[in-house]
């Protein structure tokens, strides 16, 4: 079995998996539990000066009959007393010494900044987390994401606990940028020790047609609130990776944003993540998915001939580049099986109207096929009768061919397939080089 | 002698697949459905106190190893019991789902891909899914190879222990292999399973009969403990006459034939037979000659059919391949002719019946073996071993017991309970706690 054990900017934990700020990590209670079930570490529910929270908090993204794909909070940090907070930080690190308790915190001025790190210190925490990201609420007070999308208030701030802070320090960034190295760069130079990310995206999840409030609804009135949940993960995933792939950013990531299973995890790590932060999924289903993750990332590693969490650290980084570098003269085309193949016709019609045209069957109308690629060169103003394919056969009227000439390898007929393998992508021997796109420019302006 | 080895032309094996493998799709389509309830009912409902949440949502991620693991740490026969447990008296008959009127998760199908696959992936990598502790110095024997003594051998062979089985029969897994209806589960399929189960370190002789070949107070001394899985014995036969004529069979003496023998067909002449009984296995007998081409089988049972022991979904099965349930009927006499005449009276007219046929068979359970085989032991007034329900030892010291010879015939999965319960047991009355016994200390 790999060894899950994980060690960033000084904190370690028995695994990579750790609570992200937020409900399952707002008290000791909470923690305890999740540390018993196998969590590796947790972010502590952000602390600052205690807020009021609203009632009704909560509003999902429901797909397809899957619930909770996405999920909106408005709610604020902690609205418990910093005292009980700090209590219970100091006895669960006691009982559970091996385990990582990092403090988020989220206060104001320089002077709030020093005293709440010498409370979480001295209380035991193993690193802290400053929220620069929360987009709802706070950040109309001046805090949170409002902080994350200004580099240099955002440096500033990482400064000043940088002066004060002896144990690590990671800085949580706001998605709700345009670039996110801007402050992703802002942290580093501001001192911190590590970056955490994504933090909410913000986001109105749907409108309750009868009343007309937007949701959650508190009194006949909504206001924006933070999106998370596994809708979330591929904007994580790309924000995780663009900072990996950055030499300037020379401090390790905690990947968040919509993680469930360990493949998730496995991705973010892969893309750069040294631990990953795990919270929507803890709500729908709770601490005991951490059985599952521990065991699905150990069992792939092995599956791997990895040994550690380390080894797969930013394996897939690596072969993320900028779209001009990628291979003009690489072609793919698409191949059908027809013996699994169940008559769906989705491949036909999302090549039809949503592609290239170049999927027909014997039974619908099509663009003439005629074996010779002109990839949409000539005028086309309408499609022709159904006719057979030149391949000939006994293939039944539903299957559709693909015309091979002109398929442009895009994918979207194997995405949308229902059966796995049916469709695949097959690489067609170039004959050309490889050339990228950047190295065409150079080439002609050469 | 191989294990996994039986004559190729075995009548069962005309008999397709009721529910085949799930494809890798299906299985997550399904898997998908499950909703991970807390505290799940169906948990409560299985006899093994499966986690079948976590098992699926293993399933969900792709992460079949653990999800095989999950399943196998608490049953070690996860394989066949997914094919072989009446799921719609268990797990998936308490699934939240019924409440919504909605299929229920079908957890025999996810719990057969997932063993099935891991099972498969381990003969193939070679990665096993448990690895034996160093062996201790401490030896068990087992009598009988049937569920309880395979999966107590082998949770005390995954312990360290020298397990060693002794099985009076040449063919092992008792009445997984030879009794189970063959649309559910085929008798090679079954010692593979024996097979995977023994390779965690236990030991067999087969053809050795415990009180002939060997005395179990030999047993007793050469062994810290022993385990008794000696099932039941033969079928238990009508006390009237005419019982020991021809053409009158016990119910799983003509399973065992259908599904191990060579060379054994129904002939041709056999156009009519009628099955005396009400349990499951009178149902399975029934459903299996139907399918098998026999145009006439009809079940008679004493009492009413809301009375009959055996499940509802199965005699649904059954009458769905044409097998006729007659009510009332008290059998009192059997006439041999040119066929057989069953002289019978209803049981509560007393008005004389007569049914016409050419087989007879005879399903009204199995005689008890245990106190014929140790006359000390204590039984109670069905003849079923009595057992301390905490720890399965009789009232012989060291001496245990699971499975049909402590319930008087239930689930393949209550044996293999029993038996994994027992090896426990066993270990903790040497202190040792077994790595995968997740009982909580009291």
């Amino acid at each position: 079995m790999a060894d899950l054990f994980t060690e960033m900017c000084g904190i370690t934990s028995p695994n990579p998996f750790w609570l992200a700020s937020g409900p399952p990590a707002n008290s000791g209670e909470q923690v305890m539990r999740a540390f018993d079930a196998g969590w590796g570490g947790a972010v502590w529910k952000t602390l600052g000066q205690p807020v009021v929270n609203v009632s009704s908090r909560l509003a999902a993204v429901d797909y397809a009959g899957n619930r909770m794909s996405g999920l909106n909070n408005i709610e604020l940090i902690t609205d418990r007393p910093l005292e009980a907070n700090f209590r219970e930080i100091s006895e669960v690190k006691k009982r559970y010494p091996a385990h990582a308790v990092i403090v988020s915190i989220m206060v104001e001025t320089r002077e709030e900044w020093r005293e709440i790190i010498k409370q979480a210190e001295d209380a035991g925490a193993d690193g802290l987390e400053l929220n620069f990201g929360c987009p709802h609420g706070m950040c109309e007070r001046g805090m949170g994401s409002s902080v994350g999308q200004e580099p240099q208030v955002l440096e500033k701030i990482t400064a000043w606990v940088m002066e004060y802070a002896t144990k690590p320090v990671l800085v949580k960034l706001t998605p709700n940028v345009g670039d996110i190295l801007d402050p992703g760069l802002a942290a580093v130079a501001g001192g911190a020790n590590g970056l955490s990310l994504i933090n909410t995206i913000k986001s109105i999840v749907g409108v309750n047609l009868d009343t007309l409030v937007p949701l959650p609804a508190v009194g006949g009135k909504s206001t924006n609130g933070g999106y998370c949940g596994p809708a979330v993960k591929p904007i994580a995933l790309h924000m995780v990776s663009a900072l990996a792939r950055d030499p300037r950013v020379n401090v390790p990531i905690s990947g968040i944003g919509g993680i469930s299973t360990w493949r998730d995890a496995a991705e973010f790590i892969a893309l750069g993540a040294s631990s990953v932060q795990i919270c929507t999924a803890v709500m729908h289903y709770g601490y005991r998915i951490i059985e599952d993750l521990n065991e699905g990332l150990s069992n792939y590693l092995d599956s791997m001939g990895m040994t550690s969490v380390s080894e797969l650290v930013g394996k897939a980084a690596e072969n993320v580049t900028e779209w001009g570098n990628l291979d003009l003269n690489y072609n793919v085309v698409a191949k059908i099986n027809a013996d699994t193949c169940i008559g769906c016709q989705l491949c036909y019609i999302a090549c039809l109207d949503g592609a290239h045209q170049c999927i027909h069957t014997r039974k619908n109308d099509c663009l003439a096929f005629h074996g010779e690629s002109d990839h949409g060169q000539n005028p086309r103003l309408q499609i022709g009768p159904a006719q057979n394919h030149t391949s000939g056969g006994n293939e039944p009227e539903f299957l559709p061919f693909i015309d091979e000439a002109e398929c442009i390898g895009c994918n979207l007929c194997s995405l949308v397939c229902p059966v796995p393998d049916c469709i695949t992508m097959e690489e067609v021997d170039s004959a050309k080089i490889s050339e990228s796109w950047n190295q065409r420019v150079a080439r002609q302006s050469g | 002698m191989p294990i996994v080895d039986l004559p190729a032309d075995r009548l069962e094996t005309r008999f397709q697949d009721a529910k085949p493998l799930y494809t890798s799709t299906e299985a997550v389509v399904e898997a998908n459905r499950c909703l991970f309830c807390y505290d799940a009912p169906c948990i409560d409902a299985c006899p093994a106190g499966i986690d079948i949440p976590s098992f699926i949502g293993k399933i969900r991620s792709g992460n079949i190893e653990g999800a095989a693991r999950t399943i196998l740490k608490v049953n070690m026969a996860g394989v066949s019991t997914a094919r072989v447990c009446p799921v719609e008296e268990l797990c998936a008959g308490a699934c939240v789902f019924n409440d919504l009127n909605s299929q229920p998760i079908q957890i025999g199908r996810l719990q057969r891909y997932a063993t099935e696959k891991a099972l498969r992936t381990e003969a193939e990598t070679g990665r096993k899914l448990f690895s034996a502790a160093p062996s201790i110095d401490k030896r068990v024997a087992l009598i009988g190879a049937g569920p309880a003594s395979l999966a107590c051998a082998a949770h005390l062979a995954l312990e360290g222990v020298e397990s060693v089985i002794y099985e009076q029969d040449n063919i092992l897994g008792g009445l997984n292999t030879s009794g189970i209806a063959p649309y559910k589960l085929q008798a090679l399929d079954a010692l593979v399973e024996v097979d995977w189960m023994l390779n965690h370190g236990v030991k067999v002789h087969s053809g050795v009969a415990v009180g002939r070949d060997v005395k179990l107070e030999e047993l007793r001394h050469q062994f810290d403990a022993v385990f008794l899985g000696i099932g039941l014995g033969k079928d238990g036969m009508l006390d009237i006459p005419g019982i020991d004529g021809p053409n009158v069979w016990g119910a799983t003496d003509l399973i065992r034939k259908i599904k191990t023998d060579s060379h054994f067909s129904i002939p041709t002449e056999v156009q009519k037979v009628v099955v005396i009984g009400g349990g499951n296995t009178s149902i399975d007998i029934a459903r299996e000659l139907a399918m098998l081409g026999v145009p006439e089988v009809d079940i008679l049972y004493r009492r009413t059919q809301s009375e009959m022991p055996g499940y509802k979904h199965e005699l649904a099965n059954a009458r769905s391949k044409g097998v006729r349930i007659i009510e009332h009927v008290k059998p009192v006499e059997i006439k041999q002719n040119k066929d057989i005449e069953l002289i019978a009276e209803n049981s509560i007219s007393g008005d004389p019946l007569s049914f016409h046929c050419d087989w007879l068979v005879v399903a009204i359970g199995q005689q008890k073996l245990a106190q014929h085989l140790i006359p000390e032991l204590e039984v109670d007034d069905k003849g079923r071993v009595k057992v301390d329900p905490d720890t399965g030892m009789t009232s012989i010291k060291n001496l245990y017991a699971g499975g049909d010879c402590i319930n008087g015939g239930k689930e393949v999965v209550n044996a293999v309970a029993d038996g994994r319960d027992a090896a426990f047991a066993i270990l903790r009355s040497w202190g040792i706690k077994a790595n995968l016994d997740n009982r909580q200390e009291a």
